[in-house]
């Protein structure tokens, strides 16, 4: 997992102040990293290697030290303070956080002096921090408030604010910054620069008039942010959420005239039993079925049926790509980059618009299944497209900007009604009394029922690349995949490193073309001999070191296809999951969307009998 | 702001960004230009300045915000800084203070309609064995009393010409 | 109306002629100048008083990153309020001031130098780039200094804009580096991990003049001034309430009465010794010294008369410090705005004993937990203040004041 999140120093453009640096000790640096010192910590000693904090130093030996600027996916800050301790020989107390080990230390990590800091910085912290946790939308899961009662505030010592000092911004249809709420702790400003190289957020100007701010204090709707929710992630306060929809659809499922269909992502599934106690990792896919039907939704589908769609779509999109290519000699852009991630389309938009035609033209999942509802289904079952409400389940922030894109609208209707996060579905099925993990099973509804492994692996970075080399490999060479990849898992693309590159020589073709494609390519002889090349990406700091690269006209811009996710991991790790957010939170999230695409019975999208049955009549319109 | 004159700032601020480097490195000296020449840093010229250097817009506005002496909103063609530190306080920097602001009619933190003059408050200044000491644009003056801060406004007056100090006495007659 | 030269007595640096002590580096070898240096415990003048040899030895010995250059930066930004001997310095004995950045930079294997001058001293830059051109032409700065091959060294002038907290130095170097000045974490120091990541010494502007003297006329001249652990002789900003205010040059070690009877500030009500983040003295202490072992300060002294509202000067340091705190940390950002409200309430006389006594505890914290020297030290005065007038400060009415 080396390249994951920590953005390299190629990207990384945090200030110095704002991370430790290489620590240099004199001599011969590089023999004296990895050697180990003993430090001694409340007492216990403990071995660790150069350079390690006192606060990981801390957590080998069970000593807990608050922290609230502090987070496993970003660089150091060392700002709010609050895990300062005690180190023997030094006149002031140090942060934990960012004080590296490079010699023998005693520390001590609950003397007088620091409970009595850590207590005057939570009061410091309350005095400016306006409004009532009963009414957060992080109530109970909220860093600052867990700290105070963990260190006793039963009164706001230096006073509390009484009023909104800030108005709310509800410009994004994605994110909500609620700045009466921050303390200023800058993970938000750390995520948007060094995670997502969007740089939308940053400290502005100084003293206790610093705030987190846009440039020039615009509307965050009116600048470049691509909706990705990064920074709710790691907001440990409530100043950043979602912009919720779910009352809007209570009064739909509330509204007898209303057929109201829920479609669910792979990832919410992987991830809702966060929000219910569960570890990390517990797939909820079945008992969330049930719960849905009983919290009063009409349908419930599984978007992996159109996931499935768009691997079609975007598969014969590439191969008809490559045979404009080299068989017209036709102008075609390449490499194909996937479309299915609105944050990373956005963040295309924004910062390389040069490269919008080389995106493919298929929707994303969730915006194809909304208009496959409002047009074929309506149809099929005779309801008037407009009584039609759909939902959709997403682990996703941005989708709620996507389906909200006035573009998004191909069946004459909003295709995709609502778009509701991990975090707000738990609430609502909360809000219905309902445990979700004691939910007994229950399927999805047809005709849309039956989806691919393929379809499920979409949530976890390499996941499309993975799903549409499945489909594509076998059209060409026309043999199953499980004889060139043990049991089709293709690992190459899979893991957590920032960029992954891989290249596949394609020895035979096959003498056939699949009907599906068969009006577009006659004969698959023009790739025989040749190498397909492809990466994949996730976050879009890393998608930033790969476009770079294809405008200086480095290896990637050789590749065919390209998969690009807005979010660090894939959409397990998408800004509308279940908060806390770390390497291995995401990590196990990953594992049980891989288990559970081996556990498919068909696990190729060109597979699914209910695909092919309903792509051709309803194969959405380029978008 | 018309095209040409947008051209005209971003061909300036490209000869900028030659001389002093498109690195980050550069920012602040390419601001501090930029600030002399028009008083401020327009959104326009920030984007601009992001571009050259490599960065987002967000975080020049965050480095012109954070220092005292970059303005991000237009401000007066002579910036009269007071100082306000004690030395200065002890040596009667108050009626300075207050005549400031009878004569130019603003407060401390304003500027004068006419764009010629923003009063700012100014950390020391350094000239505190003389004080109350104050700076105009880059010239600095030293113990200021009250009766001379019409003299000091005068001569930057000048400046605009040589009717302007009299229609400004004029004006607040 | 015009700045008049502030200097009330003769400076020792008067007796040094420019140029004497950049001579007799060139004669050393690398290791002997920081020799020399270290020998004559010079300790760095801005106010902190590090030793200057232990910070350039460091410095020598780092690596810079991929061969990269070495810097020595001079901390011209003299910001603490009361203090104004570093303008004397730059604009009447310039040539010391960059012949010591040119022996730092001899010393630690340094190819660049940076002068950070702070904003308000824009006035200065015509006087100060025309002593840089004379020193080009003499061959004191670029290639081959003064024939000594191999030795290139050249001096850049970067200017502040106008933040108090760029005198921290890692602070500094960010703001050099195009970031909003704000202080680093440490460790790393930047003698291994300064300007754009590689070794740099920030020293202050009297520090390098004194360098300069001390290779002109030698370690143990240097050293038999001052005290045991204050070695050598000091430049003194003198303000407020006193006969003649200026610059004074007194050996470390005196005591307060001494130096306020030289200024003419005998009868003081109370000193602040060491600008905003300093400390105040009443007069019934006015018998302690001044010196790093005792009251230590970057030299700025602030006479305060009989007739003055000590907590009118206690809010104007804890205005200064909520202007011009960074805002990074907790402890600071939100600290010194606490105080000045707690101040606010004193002028009403709406502050409890239980609750000035909850600041107190406050400002404990504050210089144990913020991140910087600024937050560290801003509430010194307001403890030293209510600490020893706090029967001038209770229980105001409004009539009274």
């Amino acid at each position: 997992m080396s390249g994951e999140v920590k953005a390299g120093a190629d990207t990384s453009r945090a200030p110095s102040s704002q991370k430790i640096q290489q620590v240099h000790v004199g001599g011969d640096v590089m023999q004296l990293i990895g050697g180990q010192i003993t430090v001694t910590i409340d007492g216990t000693d403990v071995k660790v290697p150069m350079g390690t904090t006192v606060l990981d130093a801390a957590r080998r030996v069970g000593v807990r030290i608050p922290t609230l600027c502090h987070h496993p996916d970003l660089c150091v800050a060392g700002v709010c303070r609050v895990c300062v301790v005690e180190v023997e020989g030094q006149r002031a107390l140090q942060a934990a956080c960012a004080f590296p080990i490079t010699s023998s230390l005693k520390v001590k990590t609950h003397t007088r002096k620091v409970r009595q800091a850590r207590r005057h910085i939570l009061d410091l912290l309350l005095s400016t921090h306006y409004g009532e946790c009963y009414s957060c939308k992080r109530n109970n899961n909220c860093e600052l408030q867990a700290l105070a009662k963990e260190y006793g505030v039963d009164f706001y010592r230096f006073g509390h604010v009484t009023e909104s000092q800030v108005p709310k911004d509800e410009s994004s249809y994605s994110v909500v910054r609620d700045m009466d709420k921050c303390i200023l702790c800058r993970r938000c400003v750390r995520t948007c620069i060094d995670i997502q190289e969007v740089g939308v957020l940053e400290a502005v100007g100084r003293s206790n008039k610093t705030r987190i701010s846009t440039f020039l204090d615009k509307p965050l709707g009116d600048v470049v942010c691509i909706n990705c929710g990064q920074c709710i992630n790691r907001c440990p306060t409530g100043a950043l959420h979602a912009a919720d929809t779910s009352d809007e659809v209570w009064r739909a499922i509330d509204d007898p005239t209303k057929h109201v269909v829920i479609q669910t992502a792979p990832s919410p599934r992987a991830g809702i039993g966060e929000c219910f106690g569960c570890e990390p990792g517990t797939p909820m896919t079945y008992q969330m079925n049930t719960a849905l039907k009983l919290a009063g939704f009409d349908k419930v589908f599984d978007t992996n049926f159109s996931a499935d769609l768009t691997i079609i779509e975007e598969g014969t999109e590439l191969l008809g790509r490559l045979h404009k290519a080299l068989v017209k000699g036709e102008p075609v852009a390449f490499p194909q980059f996937t479309s299915c991630s609105p944050g990373w389309v956005k963040y295309l938009e924004h910062f390389y618009p040069e490269y919008i035609p080389n995106l493919s033209s298929a929707k994303s999942p969730q915006q194809m299944f909304g208009a496959v509802i409002k047009t074929y289904y309506a149809k099929a079952n005779n309801i008037d497209p407009k009584d039609i409400v759909t939902v959709a389940l997403m682990p996703c922030s941005a989708k709620k900007f996507e389906c909200n894109r006035p573009e998004m609208a191909d069946s004459g209707f909003k295709d995709v009604d609502y778009g509701l996060t991990t975090r707000e579905m738990a609430q609502m099925i909360k809000e219905a009394g309902i445990h979700l993990p004691d939910m007994p099973k229950g399927d999805f509804d047809d005709p849309f029922g039956t989806a691919t492994g393929s379809g499920v692996i979409f949530g976890a970075t390499g996941g499309v690349m993975e799903a549409a080399l499945r489909t594509v490999i076998e059209f060409v060479c026309g043999v199953k995949v499980e004889k060139l990849f043990d049991h089709a898992n293709i690992v190459p693309v899979r893991g957590f490193e920032g960029v992954k590159y891989v290249e596949l020589p394609i020895a035979n073709v096959s003498p056939e073309v699949p009907a599906i494609i068969r009006h577009l390519i006659p004969s698959f002889d023009f790739l025989k001999g040749a190498t397909l090349k492809v990466a994949v990406a996730h976050g879009t700091a890393n998608a930033r070191r790969v476009m770079e690269d294809i405008k200086a006209g480095g290896k990637f811009s050789e590749c065919h296809f390209i998969e690009f996710m807005g979010c660090p991991g894939g959409c397990i790790g998408g800004g509308g999951q279940p908060i806390p957010t770390s390497p291995e939170i995401r990590a196990a999230r990953a594992r049980a969307i891989y288990e559970e695409d081996a556990e498919c019975a068909v696990r190729k999208s060109h597979e699914n009998p209910s695909s092919t049955a309903s792509s051709s009549p309803t194969a959405p319109a380029a978008t | 702001m018309l095209v040409s004159q947008q051209q005209k700032l971003q061909d300036e601020i490209r000869a900028l960004a030659a001389r002093h480097g498109r690195t980050r490195a550069a920012l602040v000296p390419i601001l501090q230009d930029l600030q002399v020449r028009y008083a401020s840093v327009s959104d326009f010229a920030m984007q601009v300045v992001a571009d050259e250097v490599g960065i987002h817009p967000a975080e020049v506005y965050g480095v012109v915000s954070f220092y005292a002496f970059l303005h991000s909103q237009p401000s007066g063609r002579f910036q009269i800084r007071l100082c306000q530190t004690i030395s200065c306080d002890l040596a009667g920097k108050a009626r300075v203070a207050r005549q400031l602001e009878n004569e130019l009619g603003i407060r401390f933190g304003e500027t004068t309609p006419d764009g010629r003059f923003s009063l700012e408050w100014a950390s020391c200044l350094g000239m505190c064995d003389q004080g109350p000491a104050l700076l105009v644009n880059d010239r600095v003056y030293t113990r200021v009393s009250a009766e001379q801060v019409h003299r000091i406004i005068d001569d930057c007056r000048k400046v605009f010409g040589a009717h302007a100090a009299q229609a400004a006495h004029a004006a607040h007659a | 109306m015009q700045p008049t030269s502030s200097k009330k007595t003769p400076l020792t640096f008067d007796t040094i002629a420019p140029g004497q002590g950049l001579a007799a580096a060139l004669k050393k070898s690398r290791a002997d100048i920081i020799g020399e240096v270290s020998a004559s415990n010079l300790r760095g003048r801005g106010g902190a008083g590090f030793p200057t040899g232990t910070k350039w030895n460091l410095a020598a010995a780092a690596q810079g990153q991929d061969g990269g250059a070495k810097y020595v930066v001079c901390n011209a930004d003299e910001g603490e309020p009361g203090t104004f001997k570093d303008r004397v310095l730059l604009l009447e004995y310039t040539d010391l001031v960059f012949e010591g950045m040119t022996i730092a930079a001899r010393a630690i294997g340094a190819t660049k130098g940076i002068l950070y001058l702070r904003g308000e001293y824009v006035y200065m830059r015509p006087h100060l780039d025309g002593v840089l051109a004379a020193r080009r032409t003499a061959g004191q700065l670029g290639a081959n200094i003064l024939g000594t091959t191999g030795f290139t060294f050249d001096i850049d002038i970067r200017m502040g804009a106008g933040a108090y907290v760029c005198g921290e130095e890692t602070a500094l170097i960010e703001s050099l580096e195009g970031h909003r000045g704000e202080p680093r974490n440490r460790p790393p120091f930047p003698v291994n991990t300064g300007f754009l990541g590689q070794p740099t010494v920030v020293n202050n502007v009297e520090t390098l003049a004194s360098v300069s003297a001390i290779l002109a006329k030698g370690a143990a001249w240097f050293r038999a001034i001052g005290t045991e652990k204050s070695a050598g002789f000091k430049l003194f900003s003198v303000s407020g309430d006193c006969g003649a205010p200026g610059v004074y040059e007194f050996p470390l070690g005196i005591t307060v009465a001494a130096l306020l009877e030289k200024v003419g500030g005998t009868g003081a009500k109370a000193v602040q010794i060491g600008g905003a983040s300093g400390v105040c003295v009443p007069a019934s202490e006015f018998g302690r010294r001044i010196a790093f072992e005792d009251l230590a300060t970057g030299g700025s002294i602030i006479v305060f008369g009989q007739g003055r509202d000590m907590l009118h000067v206690a809010k104007n340091f804890m205005e200064f410090f909520v202007e011009e705190s960074c805002g990074q940390c907790t402890p600071c950002r939100a600290g010194n705005a606490k105080l000045l409200e707690g101040i606010e309430m004193l002028e009403r006389g709406a502050c409890s004993s239980a609750y000035l006594r909850e600041l107190l505890n406050l400002c404990e914290t504050m210089q144990l937990a913020s991140k910087c020297g600024l937050g560290q030290s801003s509430p010194n005065a307001f403890v030293s203040i209510v600490t020893h007038f706090q029967d001038e400060i209770l229980g105001r009415t409004a009539a009274a004041h």
